[in-house]
């Protein structure tokens, strides 16, 4: 059997393939298309049900819209806010201007935990600076607690899924990786007996490592809260048992009153995993003495946020709450999955926040990696509106590649260029459709269509046909129907 | 009442028995039709490609030649939600105060073929008859960005022998996206795969739609497959009746 995640795949966007080579591989893995397929029809389907029983549903997202642009609105105010409140109730805030320096103060708290092995609750932020290889080389053993990064973790491999990493692996992959990794040979498949191995794996590390390390779901600026929703359990282990806690959050995160949570958590949840209530939503505000960890640090991290902040229509992808409702309903993410973005943050969410992080230097293929069917924005509980984001990104990706002097000869730069010149003038266009029908006839067979082209033509081709050009084009028909007098 | 074709680029070198389909519908139920012969292209393509200049100058282009139309009718989802969703923003930024003004003042006049029939005539039975199994693609542009509705399945009941199958996943993108056929063919491809199950499965003759990019992909990969199916522009259906001799019928089907 060949284990799940044996095609090794490149998450970090500076060095990761474009989308469509990467992609290629991914839609000829028949195993990940039903993983991911299966997946995110259950997701989808219960999301579908309790959204429907939500009369209010789209108030509810015109009020979360408006807090989140709002909170971005005034997003000094509200991180300092924030830093006031958890200062004034015993914790630490850190501010951290890129990955690096998260990782470098990270590290530092460790130390001055003298910490040699640290337990986390699932965070994509963490992913995103790439902790965890950065603390092992620093000799800190980490070790995940949420199921899915448990998997993935062992079984070495990468996150697919902002809410549910491993998605794209199914059960008796997760059988394998335990069986090999927890030297139990005799596991079967069955949830239950996997979750029972996971949880054993855990309760030792939850009794014994000191020092946790987690993201957030949002800060309250009022009450300088951190919030942590989640499914297992594992969070609220990781946020009672050990003596310190770091968090690290995205400063995008914040809202401003206590009273907001009301309004997100309606969403996200029901957006997320298709559920009413997530089974465990934890807030702490500081530290409480005696109770939960004593020594707590806010670890605030930018790493390119605030230019996109700053920039207009841009500015609404920092409304995400990380729901990845658009991820499971994106029918470019359905057959892909998550590894075909070179990012931990894929599908729609992804192919617009990603090269954005990496200031439009890298990643631009993934504006280029939807079809701008919409789908995004119609579930999108914050009202991002995806496609309009992908539109300007690609713009600024024209932009900069058309002034590079290879991008000149670029067929589909080309193309363009000259489809611009034909659409200016009827009379160029005209001209165009005649010379077409020319230079076509040669491709098109007996029956009139068109089974292979060359050169960027083959790109379509390769699957589909085309019918040959008709021989009277609307235009001329009318202009002799009008002559013939009708 | 008096409308302005606006056939678009690919339909007039593509498909003009679309066009020529829209005539005889719109001509039948009394509409009379102009056609701006200097038409050219909305500049979708080079929106959602990332060619904003060029994308601005062809909506330029279009503003000034349906400025004076009374009613313009175009028979593209995709075409008619690149004016209302993209223009805005495009004059907004290149454009200047008497170009948004004119735009503005114009955008309420456009419709999308199945919007004028319904909000524009008030008309459900357009007198069609089409005796075959039919199955209705709904395209993203015609679901999400025009929020067409019921307006398509209306106008389907009303015809005579049609028979309308139930497509599962209606509102799934079937992976044409413009230039996104080119430049990520392969899930493209993929995603056209997943959508032909369902299409193919409801063993309908014809699919059809509001929008013939979207079927000129489902239609290439059925030519391709020998699957049994064709695609059809709904403005053929709806063009077609009883009294059509059977060669305006062949032509309707193709």
């Amino acid at each position: 059997m060949t284990h799940a995640n044996s095609e090794r795949v490149c998450l970090d966007p500076r060095f990761a393939p474009p989308f469509p080579q990467v992609a290629e591989q991914m839609l000829r893995n028949p195993q990940l298309r039903k993983n991911v397929g299966h997946a995110i029809d259950v997701i989808q389907t219960k999301r579908g049900k309790l959204v429907v029983e939500k009369t209010d549903w789209q108030e509810l997202r015109s009020a979360a819209s408006a807090i989140r642009a709002h909170a971005l609105d005034n997003l000094g105010v509200y991180l300092e806010e924030f830093e006031a409140r958890c200062t004034a109730a015993g914790g630490h805030v850190h501010w951290a201007a890129d990955a690096a320096d998260a990782r470098q103060i990270i590290l530092g708290l460790l130390r001055e935990e003298n910490a040699t092995e640290v337990i986390k609750i699932k965070t994509m932020t963490s992913a995103e600076i790439q902790l965890n290889p950065f603390l092992q080389a620093a000799g800190v053993n980490v070790y995940e607690t949420d199921l899915a990064e448990i998997i993935l973790q062992l079984g070495e491999g990468e996150p697919s899924h902002i809410v549910v990493p491993a998605l794209h692996i199914n059960r008796s992959q997760v059988r394998e990786i335990f069986a090999r990794t927890m030297g139990l040979n005799n596991l079967s498949d069955d949830p239950k007996e996997l979750t029972n191995a996971a949880r054993t794996y855990l309760r030792q590390k939850f009794l014994t490592v000191p020092t946790a390390i987690s993201g957030a779901n949002f800060l309250v600026a009022e009450t300088g809260t951190v919030a942590i929703v989640e499914s297992e359990g594992n969070g609220r282990m990781c946020l009672t048992l050990p003596r310190a806690m770091i968090s690290l959050v995205g400063i995008e995160k914040v809202l401003p009153r206590f009273q907001d949570l009301e309004v997100m958590l309606q969403l996200l949840a029901r957006s997320a995993t298709g559920e009413r209530m997530n089974p465990y939503t934890s807030l702490w505000s500081g530290v409480t003495p005696g109770d939960g960890p004593q020594r707590f640090h806010v670890v605030l991290l930018d790493n390119g946020r605030s230019s996109i902040l700053a920039k207009n229509k841009e500015r609404q992808t920092l409304k995400c709450i990380r729901c990845a409702a658009c991820m499971n309903t994106c029918p470019v993410y359905r057959q892909t999955g998550g590894h075909a973005y070179g990012s931990v943050y894929p599908g729609p969410i992804g192919a617009i926040l990603t090269p954005q992080l990496m200031q439009m230097k890298h990643a631009q293929s993934l504006p280029y990696a939807s079809s701008l069917c919409g789908a995004c924005y119609e579930v999108c509980p914050v009202k991002i509106n995806i496609p309009e984001v992908l539109l300007e990104l690609r713009s600024q990706v024209v932009n900069q590649e058309r002034k590079q002097a290879g991008r000149f000869f670029d067929l589909m730069y080309l193309g363009l260029r000259i489809a611009n010149l034909i659409f200016a003038t009827a009379w160029g266009f005209h001209a165009a459709q005649r010379m077409g029908r020319i230079g076509l006839r040669f491709f098109t067979r007996k029956d009139g269509w068109i089974h292979s082209l060359p050169s960027l033509g083959a790109k379509w081709t390769q699957t589909r046909d085309l019918r040959g050009l008709p021989k009277q084009t609307f235009h001329q028909w009318w202009a002799e129907r009008a002559k013939e007098g009708k | 009442m008096r409308t302005s074709l606006f056939i678009t680029c690919y339909n007039d070198t593509l498909f003009p028995e679309t066009g020529r389909a829209v005539v005889r519908l719109l001509e039948r139920l009394g509409v009379t039709l102009d056609f701006h012969p200097r038409q050219t292209c909305c500049g979708q393509m080079h929106a959602n490609t990332g060619f904003r200049g060029e994308a601005f100058s062809q909506a330029k282009r279009f503003v000034r030649l349906y400025q004076d139309a009374e009613t313009v009718v175009i028979p593209s989802s995709s075409c008619v939600a690149m004016i209302r969703d993209q223009y805005p923003g495009l004059f907004e930024e290149l454009g200047n105060e008497s170009l948004r003004k004119d735009f503005a003042a114009l955008v309420p006049r456009v419709y999308e073929l199945s919007e004028f029939l319904i909000d524009k005539l008030g008309i459900e039975d357009v007198g069609a008859t089409f005796t075959h199994r039919v199955v209705y693609h709904a395209s993203c542009h015609g679901v999400r960005a025009l929020q067409l509705g019921e307006r398509p399945y209306k106008l389907m009941a009303r015809v005579r022998g049609l028979d309308l199958a139930t497509l599962p996943n209606v509102d799934r993108c079937c992976g044409f996206g413009g230039t996104f056929s080119v430049k990520n063919a392969e899930v493209s491809s993929a995603m056209m795969t997943a959508k032909l199950q369902d299409v193919l499965a409801t063993k309908a003759e014809y699919c059809t739609a509001l929008d013939n990019s979207c079927l000129m992909h489902l239609g290439g990969a059925m030519h391709r497959e020998y699957a049994g199916m064709k695609t059809i522009h709904l403005a053929q259906i709806l063009a077609s009746t009883e009294a059509d001799s059977e060669d305006n019928r062949m032509e309707a089907a193709l």
